[in-house]
């Protein structure tokens, strides 16, 4: 008999699709009652503590782990001989070691591992764990892993994926040409929630983990090959999660735990420190842009060219679908007849890159944004006219040859955030500090200042791509509980934050017609929900969710048939109120009444429209399931004495198809800008020969209260044909544009070309 | 990474939580106030963001004051009196802070949230009826990393225009 850990509570949740219902966790949060996976605790439990790697590239000539065996509290020490299966795991490719055998490739490599008592016992024993390193020297330029003579940091060389587009005619010239080098840096998701989790052995060769995952199946696959166990011997429930953004799509502490657990036959926790997060999971990819557009005078764009080289770093993660998205999406929401995309990501020993919200769009959104508006520039036209001129719009084809379908709103969008009345202009005299560059540090009384305004617009697809087998799965189960129906909802689906639990919640109330719903603890008693990224639960898990209240309604609905037989009003019948109306809406039997002991239960899944993979010469498929896209427009006050800037106002525009829940939609768009803020003018991994130099919030820099300005929004609702209530994906598109319309407004204050995310001072002002 | 110190001998300390007297016993030298709490007083709602005094996420009140937990050892916390998330609320009842931040939608992942209510609940202790630039200079040592704030402020309004309408009553 397993024990297990405190979990959320099954709040009740009553609404409908379309109302801004308050989030059944919220209550517990505020109390600070909510179990995150932090928080988890068992009797007996010991704690798990990581040896890392010091070197970013080395040979590991001997591990001694026996002065950390003999230490106090100790109860393991374990390497790489000790996984019981799969050394090696990994999303797409089996390139990542559990734990590190003959050589570390990035600066905090996993090696060793050791349980304890105390954490600090465990802390403390993993300085004891002696390591005999080889020291070589690290490959940590992508162009140099690019060249033949590079060492080669896997057995298939040091390109993870090159994705090549080939559209129109390759040989096409224009009249206008601009190009341009564009360079971002490496970003963290960092949500707030360290990596985290609780496995408990049941005693009988399996075990139990709560851990705070995106997603659980995945997790459980990769666990079960490397535990050398059948797949129902590892049971993951999903703990409270604190933010996900990509990072915690890659195992990072769930192997471990595990074979402490298995090991010691007790409960391991594990729970990262803020430095050991920064190694602990993979980051947005750095990237090299090089573009070249050509145009018309008229200013209708004849082709683009594009080479995009993305750092992957040490192990390959998700690499190869997010230099699929750099690539298909290089060109921004513009019809283009001709291109020549190449997108490349290499290993080198860097930290590992992987998925993070906007998925290889916002590094390209930087650089079509910044070409167009030099393409503006060049032909003397307004920056939005010569976007809007060449707008995709719906039936356009891509650079994929796909025919984007259903509403394609580029130039709407444009136009809404042009029309926003602008902010007052900047004050001259009796200054609000707050509100100067360089806030209260009294940096400028505004000489210096001079505003800029810019524009960006982007999109990505919605789920996943290129014939990867996407779907949810979810359970409903009508009953009857105190005399009043009650819907349950079980999916495996990860609710990160996002509000995914109130959306199910929402679409069960509104499918069955009933106030009372509860969505279980997500875990794998339940098939794949797939993972909470790509913007797609509420699309997916949403849509199996929707599927199986149909086949629970059905039966419902059958059953008032036969119990109503001839009576008048049988046709026509629904769900609604808790009772089952006739088509006037009259109330013909309660559902408690109908059901008595009686219990419904349905599973679906959901599968949305087939995806098909790039053709590996030309890069020419229906790759993607569904768009979604946003513009922002950036009003920005740069110090150009200084360097320093305040971001004044954002104004944004997105179409989300339909707003399942709008205040819960809102906040993915307000805190999807401040992720956008952050890239472009504050949030970089500052990574010098493989090693990271800031792995903390105080060297990390993330956008505070005082950094986030208004944000004006538009929320479009216009209907996607093919998807649930007409949805579309939400969580990314404020990603992808917002950064881009602040690096633009800063170019247009300063008159500097500004080629490099995040901006620094130094890149602002003329040194010199 | 840091070396550490060699084993220490444990301190036992004495301190009021949340209105009850509490011990904790076996507490090593280094060990920080939000360690205690959690770990050894099953207060867990102070959060473990960076536990370097940069995220706001384990504030707390140390006598009366807005401290980082993290940054406290817990030695010196020793007979003094702390207030957690867990200790605002009236009863049963969310305090007009905490429901501000439900209603509002300053909720996401909520990892953040029990160290602004907790800031939050400070700022409106002081002042009444907040200006947003008081509001964002009182908060501005609370990272949140999934709203972008706007939310939060306006649970900051909400709360405080509640509180003051409560006040007034009151007198």
């Amino acid at each position: 008999m397993t024990v297990r850990p405190r979990l959320g509570s099954h709040a009740v949740v009553t609404g409908r699709v379309g109302e801004s219902v308050t989030r059944p966790d919220a209550v517990l949060k505020v109390k600070g009652d909510f179990p995150y996976s932090s928080d988890l605790r068992v009797d007996g439990m010991l704690w798990g503590a990581t040896v890392r790697s010091p070197h970013p590239y080395a040979r590991i000539v001997s591990i001694d782990v026996s002065e950390a065996l003999a230490s106090p509290g100790v109860r393991s020490v374990l390497t790489h001989e000790d996984v019981p299966g799969r050394k090696v795991y990994g999303l797409e490719i089996l390139d990542q070691p559990v734990l590190a055998a003959d050589v570390v490739r990035y600066w905090g490599e996993a090696v060793a591992l050791v349980a304890a008592d105390h954490p600090e016992q465990a802390r403390r024993a993993a300085h004891k764990v002696h390591v005999d390193y080889q020291v070589l020297v690290p490959l940590t330029d992508p162009e140099v892993a690019l060249t033949p003579d590079a060492p080669r940091l896997h057995p298939g060389g040091n390109v993870t994926r090159q994705v090549k587009i080939r559209h129109g005619d390759q040989t096409a010239r224009a009249e206008v040409v601009v190009a341009g080098e564009y360079e971002i840096g490496m970003q963290d998701q960092a949500p707030l929630g360290p990596e985290s989790g609780l496995a408990i052995p049941d005693g009988e060769g399996g075990v139990d983990l709560y851990v705070a995952t995106q997603w659980l199946h995945v997790d459980r696959d990769q666990l079960a090959e490397c535990l050398a166990l059948p797949p129902d011997k590892v049971r993951i429930t999903l703990a409270g999660v604190g933010g996900a953004f990509g990072a915690r799509e890659d195992l990072s502490m769930q192997a471990h735990a595990c074979m402490l657990a298995l090991r010691t036959g007790r409960p391991v926790k594990i729970s990262y420190s803020r430095p050991e997060s920064f190694v602990g999971h993979v980051h947005r990819h750095p990237g090299r842009l090089h573009y070249e557009h050509g145009a018309t005078r008229e200013g209708k764009l004849v082709y683009v060219k594009a080479r995009i080289l993305l750092d992957g770093g040490a192990y390959a993660s998700s690499s190869t679908a997010v230099i699929a998205n750099a690539s298909c999406f290089a060109l921004g929401p513009y019809e283009c007849p001709n291109a020549t995309i190449d997108g490349w990501v290499v290993y080198t020993n860097n930290p590992p890159c992987g998925a993070m919200r906007g998925f290889g769009s916002v590094q390209n959104c930087y650089a079509h944004e910044a070409q167009m508006d030099k393409l503006a520039l060049a032909l003397g036209m307004d920056p939005l006219d010569l976007r809007i001129r060449n707008a995709l719009k719906t039936g356009s084809s891509m650079v994929t040859g796909q025919v984007i379908e259903g509403p394609v709103p580029v130039a709407e969008l444009l136009e809404r955030i042009r029309d926003v009345p602008l902010p007052p202009a900047l004050a001259t005299s009796a200054v609000d500090l707050t509100e100067m560059p360089g806030g209260v540090s009294n940096t400028t009384h505004g000489e210096g200042v001079r505003r800029g305004v810019g524009y960006a617009v982007g999109f990505k697809n919605v789920g996943y791509s290129e014939g990867f087998d996407d779907y949810s799965t979810a359970r409903v189960r009508l009953s009857v509980v105190e005399g009043r129906p009650r819907v349950e909802v079980h999916t495996a689906s990860a609710e990160v934050g996002q509000g995914l639990v109130t959306v199910q919640a929402q679409i069960a109330g509104t499918e069955l017609g009933v106030s009372d719903v509860v969505v279980l603890d997500a875990d794998t008693a339940v098939g794949s929900a797939g993972s909470s990224s790509a913007s797609r639960q509420t699309y997916i898990t949403g849509g199996a969710v929707k599927a199986a209240c149909e086949a629970v309604r059905e039966r419902v609905l059958g059953l008032a048939q036969s119990e109503l037989g001839g009576k008048p009003g049988a046709a026509g019948v629904r769900l609604e109120h808790d009772a089952v109306v006739s088509a006037e809406g009259a109330v013909v039997i309660l559902l408690a009444t109908l059901l008595g002991e009686e219990v419904i239960e349905e599973a679906r899944e959901f599968r949305p429209r087939r995806t098909f993979r790039l053709d590996p010469e030309t890069g020419q498929a229906n790759a993607h399931l569904q768009y979604a896209f946003a513009a922002h427009r950036a009003v920005v006050d740069v110090d150009t004495e200084l360097g320093l800037i305040k971001v004044v106002e954002l104004a944004t525009a997105q179409d989300v198809g339909k707003a399942i829940n709008p205040q819960a939609v809102e906040g993915q768009l307000e805190g999807g800008a401040a992720q956008g803020l952050g890239l472009a003018v504050m949030e970089e991994i500052q990574v010098k020969d493989g090693v990271i130099r800031n792995a903390s919030f105080t060297d990390y820099l993330l956008p505070t209260i005082l950094d986030m300005p208004p944000l004006r929004m538009q929320i479009l609702e216009l209907g996607d044909p093919h998807s649930p209530y007409g949805l579309k994906g939400v969580g990314e598109p404020p990603t992808i544009s917002s950064g881009p319309a602040i690096v633009a407004a800063i170019r247009a204050a300063t008159g500097r070309p500004i080629t490099r995310v995040p901006v620094r001072p130094h890149d602002i002002v003329e040194l010199g | 990474m840091e070396r550490l110190h060699d084993e220490g001998l444990g301190l036992k300390i004495s301190c009021k939580v949340n209105g009850r007297a509490r011990t904790a016993d076996d507490v090593w030298e280094g060990e920080s106030l939000l360690s205690v709490l959690r770990d050894r007083m099953e207060l867990p709602g102070s959060k473990n963001a960076c536990e370097q005094g940069e995220c706001g996420s384990c504030s707390v009140y140390l006598d009366g004051a807005l401290v980082c937990a993290c940054l406290v050892l817990g030695g010196q916390a020793e007979g003094r009196e702390i207030v957690t998330v867990e200790g605002l609320l009236e009863g049963d009842v969310l305090h007009p802070v905490q429901q501000a931040f439900v209603e509002a939608g300053a909720v996401q992942c909520g990892f953040c949230t029990p160290g602004l209510i907790v800031a939050t609940h400070d700022l409106l202790t002081r002042v009444q009826e907040p200006t947003l630039t008081e509001i964002r200079e009182a908060l501005a040592g609370n990272i949140c990393r999934c709203t972008g704030y706007a939310k939060i402020i306006d649970a900051v309004h909400l709360a405080s225009r509640r509180m003051a309408v409560a006040h007034r009553t009151a007198r």
